[in-house]
């Protein structure tokens, strides 16, 4: 939003050149960029320097004497004054070093590196079952507004809005796994089918596809399909409500009464010349859902002990793994960050007036 | 909606076409506001709920039909409806039903702290850097978009992290990761309002910035505010339920029912109720503030009501 803002102040000055004045943006989003970046290093800083777990005795033990105590204090980088201990921790950080997880004794990047595919996979699925749902619902109730078919739609969108994900995950696992067994379990695969197709990509849908396995890409199908439906579904709240909205816009301008005074069937007067002007608009609310749909599957992993970030993070949580919280955390800020960079931008190169 | 009834006083006055008073105008607001609110009859069922939560944990003690930490070993993981727990009994023979009226009295508190904190951080952010514009605005919004480029959920779960699992904790982490969208919405407005004329006749009688920015800025704000944080409620809501789900918010044995969601996932293959009746009380009320918001976001904003 700020970025659209600031192109448009600088076209109102309208700059010298066409490319002084795409160097200008391009700096002015790169800086706020960084700028956003840097602040939240700067929070999670923070959050790393109020806890109470004593980063020395972490390293050394309970038992350690005071020597070695104040040489492993110095060694942190605890001694320097706080400021320079923040540019420590950033330059930790851009060089790739988020520290090694207390609990799996390895780095945390290379946790987050195997993780990571797992959430992918999950959120890219339910953010593909929440436009598949979202957008014609949106249109719909655009189109009946204020008759039973908007209120319907409606409803089922505040549903999705007040239902905790957790109890629902719950409720699908007793009702589709428990009682009707038409879904797998919690976890990615039935666990006699772990670690046979090779990992190429990290997520098994493709994985499975790329050996050509058949029986492990339905069994992850299985898996898949009941937290994916559950996180698509709040996506579908989201996409429905704003795609209503844009509809609703577009559905009063000119341009549709003169098509439908052309004669234009109303079928193409509304999926061809409304919902493509709201196309635009609407890619930035996918981008902003799947970048939610990213960081809101915690709870979702939790409960079907999907091993995702958010699971990841949880488990680090519980057993005071500090390391492996705040390199997840930075790590879910940057794709947050880098997904609304991405959605400015693909506004900038759909929509031909912000050029 | 402004239909005139010859019924007697008061409902003469509340709809009386001139005011005679500050108080009388604001008391006619207020009733079209309530008639509004009555015709709507979704925003109306969510006002309905939120009362029913307010009554509920007021008269706690009164509603629950027994102790919510009473255990009974004896009769544990009863069914609802048998031996005297309407919602069933829990994993320690604790009736489920006393524990959600009771639980009903965590929930008010999260909502009320949060409500009291987070908002009105985000006006007082919001209306300063939009009022003195310049690179005190650029600042503030500078930090306001750093905390809104955070995921909510994950910030909260690391700043509970550092500062300790407990309900004050989860209160304080929902509180700061929810301010910046308040204080976003409190600087549009304030830019709006900034440059009107009656801004600058107060300016000219000579009142100061902080004059201007509480008693003539805030008013203005707040129907925005109030429309956005019924709509957040929800959210706040789960966030907490979330937590307390995690083992982070609340600690046991409080009826807390994100935490009474967690207890009962064990059982949940067996005993369904446990997990399945906290949920559905966290289910209903957010739902109520959801409707309230949708509703209220009509009343309050006529743009939006023709569209």
């Amino acid at each position: 939003m700020t970025s659209v803002d600031t192109t448009q102040g600088v076209r109102r000055r309208k700059a010298a050149s066409p490319f002084l004045r795409v160097a200008k943006r391009i700096g002015a989003s790169l800086f706020s960029v960084i700028a956003t970046l840097f602040g939240l290093l700067f929070v999670t800083f923070l959050i790393a320097r109020v806890m109470p777990i004593d980063p020395v005795l972490a390293v050394v033990g309970e038992r350690a004497s005071n020597e070695i105590y104040e040489a492993a204090y110095k060694q942190l980088g605890l001694d320097q004054p706080f400021i320079v201990q923040f540019f420590y921790y950033v330059r930790d950080v851009v060089t790739g070093n988020f520290g090694m997880s207390n609990l799996t004794a390895r780095p945390v990047l290379d946790d987050i590196a195997r993780v990571f595919p797992a959430t992918l996979e999950l959120a890219t699925l339910a953010t593909i079952i929440g436009v598949l749902f979202g957008i014609p619902a949106g249109v719909v109730s655009a189109v009946y507004e204020g008759r039973w078919p908007d209120q319907v739609i409606r409803f089922i969108g505040l549903f999705g809005y007040s239902m905790p994900i957790f109890w629902i995950g719950l409720i699908g696992l007793m009702v589709f796994y428990g009682k009707l067994g038409w879904v797998g379990g919690p976890g990615r695969l039935d666990i006699f089918y772990e670690d046979i197709i090779p990992s190429v990509t990290g997520m098994i849908l493709v994985d499975s596809l790329i050996a050509r396995d058949w029986t492990i890409f339905w069994n992850a199908v299985s898996h898949i399909i009941l937290p994916a439906s559950i996180l698509g579904y709040y996506s579908l709240a989201y996409i429905s409500r704003m795609t209503r909205s844009f509809m609703l816009e577009q559905l009063g301008q000119e341009y549709i009464t003169t098509a439908r005074v052309k004669g234009l069937s109303e079928t193409k007067v509304i999926w061809r010349h409304a919902l493509g002007n709201v196309m635009i608009p609407l890619i930035t609310v996918i981008v902003l859902s799947y970048a939610s749909l990213l960081e809101g599957s915690v709870l979702t992993e939790v409960i079907f002990a999907w091993p995702g970030l958010g699971n990841y993070i949880t488990n680090a949580l519980l057993s005071a793994d500090m390391n492996a919280v705040l390199g997840g955390t930075v790590i879910v800020g940057l794709v947050f960050v880098g997904l609304n960079l991405l959605s400015d931008f693909l506004y900038k190169i759909v929509d031909p007036r912000s050029r | 909606m402004t239909e005139k009834t010859e019924t007697g006083g008061l409902k003469a006055w509340l709809n009386a076409d001139v005011p005679t008073s500050p108080s009388h105008a604001k008391a006619i607001q207020a009733y079209l506001g309530w008639l509004k609110l009555v015709a709507n009859p979704l925003a109306f069922l969510g006002f309905l709920i939120l009362v029913a939560l307010v009554l509920c944990a007021a008269f706690a003690p009164y509603i629950a039909p027994a102790d919510p930490l009473a255990q009974n070993l004896a009769e544990r993981l009863s069914p609802p409806g048998s031996g005297g727990y309407l919602l069933g009994s829990d994993e320690l023979g604790r009736d489920i039903f006393s524990r959600i009226v009771y639980g009903s009295r965590i929930t008010l508190m999260i909502v009320t702290l949060v409500a009291l904190t987070a908002p009105v951080f985000g006006l007082l952010v919001g209306t300063f850097a939009g009022y003195m514009g310049g690179w005190i605005d650029e600042a503030l919004m500078r930090i306001t978009d750093i905390f809104l480029a955070f995921p909510k959920l994950v910030l909260a779960l690391a700043f509970v992290a550092a500062l300790g699992a407990g309900i004050e904790n989860a209160i304080l982490a929902i509180a700061i990761t929810s301010w910046p969208a308040y204080a976003r919405i409190a600087r549009a407005e304030t830019l709006t309002i900034r440059n009107s004329d009656f801004i600058s006749a107060v300016r000219l009688q000579g009142a100061g910035t902080l004059h201007i920015i509480v008693r003539h800025i805030w008013p203005l704000c707040l129907s925005s505010i109030v429309v956005r944080m019924t709509l957040d409620m929800a959210g706040i809501i789960l966030t907490a339920a979330g937590l307390g789900f995690l083992g982070l918010g609340a600690q046991p044995p409080m009826p807390e029912w994100g935490a009474m969601i967690s207890a009962g996932r064990k059982f949940i293959l067996d005993q369904w109720w446990v997990a399945t009746m906290p949920g559905l009380a966290i289910f209903i009320v957010s739902l109520g503030f959801n409707l309230l918001g949708d509703g209220l976001r009509d009343i309050l904003d006529p743009k939006k009501s023709k569209s």
